[in-house]
């Protein structure tokens, strides 16, 4: 089965959008969404709503702590991005907002685990960026897969034979064997936000047939999405950093 | 995970085991048939023993991401492998002649030395563009098809440069098999296609003389004397092997990559026109190098190397392009022809790697088809090649990087499209004449050549005819 596994979209519509029609051109068995739906961006209600179409399709979806933030939950958080969830909260309607309170830190699926940051303590959502961070997230788990996002930077992690961890900078489009001798932890990079410096849109394919993970880059209206952050009022920052990359 | 005896007539998922081949180092192998693929296939079955080297539990892995994505006929094709508790792969069986079993007919002539040499380079160009380095090439990975082509098996030690290199973060320092290792491998470094060239340079020189160049060191100090030794030329076993096969194989077994061929394709072009060799000092060499000259290379082995880079594959076959430049010689095309120097001039100037075979038809016709010496008695084939020479005169490129080529064909585009195909050509700069209602009529070379060719073609016109 085809799974497309989307994370980090922080209400950018464009980029949504884009790789919603990317992935339709595939036989997708089954949608994942790792959380982050909101924040930073200025299309709040689109992404939720969307997000809640897939959802009652049978999509997993999970809770990332921009969610939690915009539903109430204190989170650490910085000025930039507090701003941005004060003011999505003022956009989001009770149902959006319900829909968001009733997701999950985790979604077990047999050997894979879904998680928006580190599966060693889901709801503190540690960032997963170096062979350290990794190895915390897959001691946490005896899952033989674990696709988390939340860092905005593709990466791919995993746990070798003699129990070291090596990470991995993924090629866009290249099928990468997961092969099933060892444990691995899959990154996905970023929707809406990418910041490994390619400001395309990133999502992932994996394949379970043959066992390969996708990581897919799609070009979307840049100049569109940062024109509504710059219109709504949010920071200039958010704007910018989007054609950046970064 | 439970040892399994494995017997004649077992099934392994529906893959029913009929004969078991000769076991190479890490696993068992297996000639098996499938009811529903037609393919002569063999079974590889790891050996999973407790203790067994976790090399070859890591090789098996690698073996299992890389052979799916190898296409074309110079490797297995992938069939299917199993899961983590009943680990096999499923691959071709490639039938032809293993390289290892015509090692006691060594010393081989020169043309043979140089066709088998030339189908391996053709078929390690391939694996190259694919992003593969195999990094174990030696006789008992190479099945010499009946049709001549090269096939490399056993990919357990290879590296593919966009997936995980599984090896390097497990070992850290040399992996390879002894008598073939590259000096850059025996430092760590697993993403130089250059090393593949390297140990092809050992193969050759083992089918052309008999010899292992630096025999059979058994430890990974013993190794590292590559680093700083040369081997004995060839010639010294074999006087009458020629200068230029010993020139070829001594560049392959260059201590620094960067001496050796750029790419495969370039051995390959070498082999398969000796006649374009050319020669240096390491052609007429009859010694291994001084004292001196050893202990500067050995001193220099002691630095630190280095932490490898990540390097692409990729990027070093595109350093080192074929160029192959079509031209119009005679009287009547001085002007395209030197329109084509401007646009190979600018070719060369972006790509300093490059090699330039420069190429003028012959064409004969069916009356006269062997090539007649004109009426001053002067060989037409001989002042063709003196003429391509000098119109190549002002180039910029190292006169070891040209070569010049006079084919005789009844249809020059045929001509030109099967030597680029034969040499791995890159990039064809061909020149078209202006048009006119005949050449409409008749269809024009460059036409056929931009249609038909395997590479890029760059088709120059002058002012004139535009």
């Amino acid at each position: 089965m085809l799974i497309a596994i989307f994370t980090d979209i922080h209400s950018n519509r464009e980029a949504l959008e884009a790789c919603l029609a990317h992935a339709a051109h595939r036989p997708i068995g089954r949608y994942v969404f790792l959380g982050d739906y909101v924040g930073y961006g200025a299309d709040p209600e689109f992404v939720v709503d969307t997000v809640q179409e897939y959802a009652a399709r049978g999509a997993v979806t999970l809770l990332g702590n921009h969610d939690s933030a915009a539903i109430g939950t204190p989170e650490r958080m910085n000025d930039v991005a507090a701003r941005a969830i004060e003011w999505t909260h003022r956009q989001l309607g009770p149902a959006q907002l319900a829909f968001l309170a009733s997701r999950p830190l985790t979604v077990r699926d047999g050997g894979q685990l879904y998680v928006h940051a580190s599966a060693a303590d889901p709801a503190a959502c540690d960032y997963v960026l170096d062979e350290r961070s990794a190895g915390r997230s897959l001691q946490a788990t005896d899952a033989a897969l674990t696709f988390c996002g939340h860092t905005h930077v593709p990466a791919l992690f995993h746990l070798t034979v003699t129990g070291k961890i090596a990470g991995f900078d993924p090629d866009a489009g290249v099928a990468l064997p997961l092969t099933p001798q060892r444990r691995w932890l899959a990154v996905i990079g970023a929707v809406g936000q990418p910041r490994d410096r390619n400001p395309a849109a990133c999502y992932a394919l994996y394949d379970g047939g043959p066992r390969t993970l996708t990581y897919v880059r799609v070009p979307y209206d840049i100049e569109s999405a940062a024109r509504k952050i710059r219109d709504a009022g949010l920071p200039q920052f958010l704007a910018a950093r989007l054609a950046w990359g970064r | 995970m439970t040892l399994r005896r494995l017997e004649p007539g077992h099934a392994i998922d529906g893959f029913r085991l009929d004969a078991p081949l000769n076991p190479g180092g890490m696993a068992s192998l297996w000639r098996v048939t499938h009811p529903d693929i037609a393919l002569p296939m063999v079974m590889k079955i790891p050996f999973m023993r407790p203790g067994e080297n976790p090399l070859a539990i890591i090789g098996f892995e690698v073996e299992g991401m890389i052979l799916p994505k190898l296409e074309g006929e110079h490797a297995p094709r992938f069939v299917k492998s199993g899961d983590f508790s009943n680990p096999y792969i499923v691959m071709e069986y490639i039938a032809g002649r293993s390289l290892k079993d015509r090692l006691g007919e060594t010393p081989l002539p020169a043309e043979e030395v140089a066709a088998i040499g030339t189908a391996i380079a053709v078929a390690l160009h391939d694996l190259h563009a694919q992003h593969v380095v195999h990094l174990d090439v030696k006789p008992s990975n190479v099945i010499m098809r009946d049709n001549g082509e090269a096939a490399l098996i056993d990919y357990g030690l290879a590296r593919h440069d966009q997936l995980p290199d599984l090896l390097a973060e497990e070992v850290s320092g040399a992996i390879g098999t002894g008598a073939y290792i590259s000096p850059e491998q025996v430092q760590g470094e697993r993403g130089d296609p250059r090393s593949d060239l390297f140990a092809l340079g050992v193969v050759l020189y083992f089918l052309a003389t008999g010899e292992r160049p630096f025999g059979e060191p058994g430890n990974a100090r013993e190794w590292r004397r590559r680093l700083w030794r040369d081997p004995v030329p060839p010639r010294a076993w074999k006087s009458d092997l020629p200068p230029w096969l010993q020139e070829v194989i001594l560049r392959c077994l260059e201590i620094d990559a960067d001496a050796r061929p750029a790419t495969a394709a370039e051995l390959a072009f070498a082999l398969r026109n000796s006649e374009c060799v050319l020669l240096t000092e390491r052609s007429r060499r009859t010694r291994r190098d001084g004292v001196l000259t050893v202990a500067a290379r050995w001193l220099r082995a002691r630095k630190p190397v280095l932490p490898p880079q990540r390097r692409s594959i990729a990027a070093q076959l595109a350093r080192a392009p074929i160029i192959l430049a079509a031209i119009d010689l005679g009287a009547g095309h001085e002007g395209l022809s030197e329109a084509i120097a401007v646009a190979v001039s600018r070719l060369l100037a972006t790509e300093p790697g490059a090699r330039l075979a420069c190429v003028n038809v012959l064409k004969v016709s069916l009356l006269t088809i062997d090539p007649v010496a004109d009426a001053q008695g002067r060989n037409i084939h001989l002042q063709r090649l003196v003429e391509l020479k000098h119109w190549a005169r002002a180039l910029p490129v190292a006169a070891e990087r040209v070569t010049y080529h006079v084919l005789e064909a009844l249809d020059p585009a045929d001509a030109l499209i099967g030597f680029a195909r034969a040499n791995r050509a890159d990039h064809i700069v061909i020149g078209a004449r202006a048009s006119s209602a005949l050449r409409r009529y008749l269809g024009s070379v460059s036409a056929q050549v931009v249609a038909e060719a395997p590479c890029t073609v760059t088709v120059v016109r002058t002012a004139g005819s535009r």
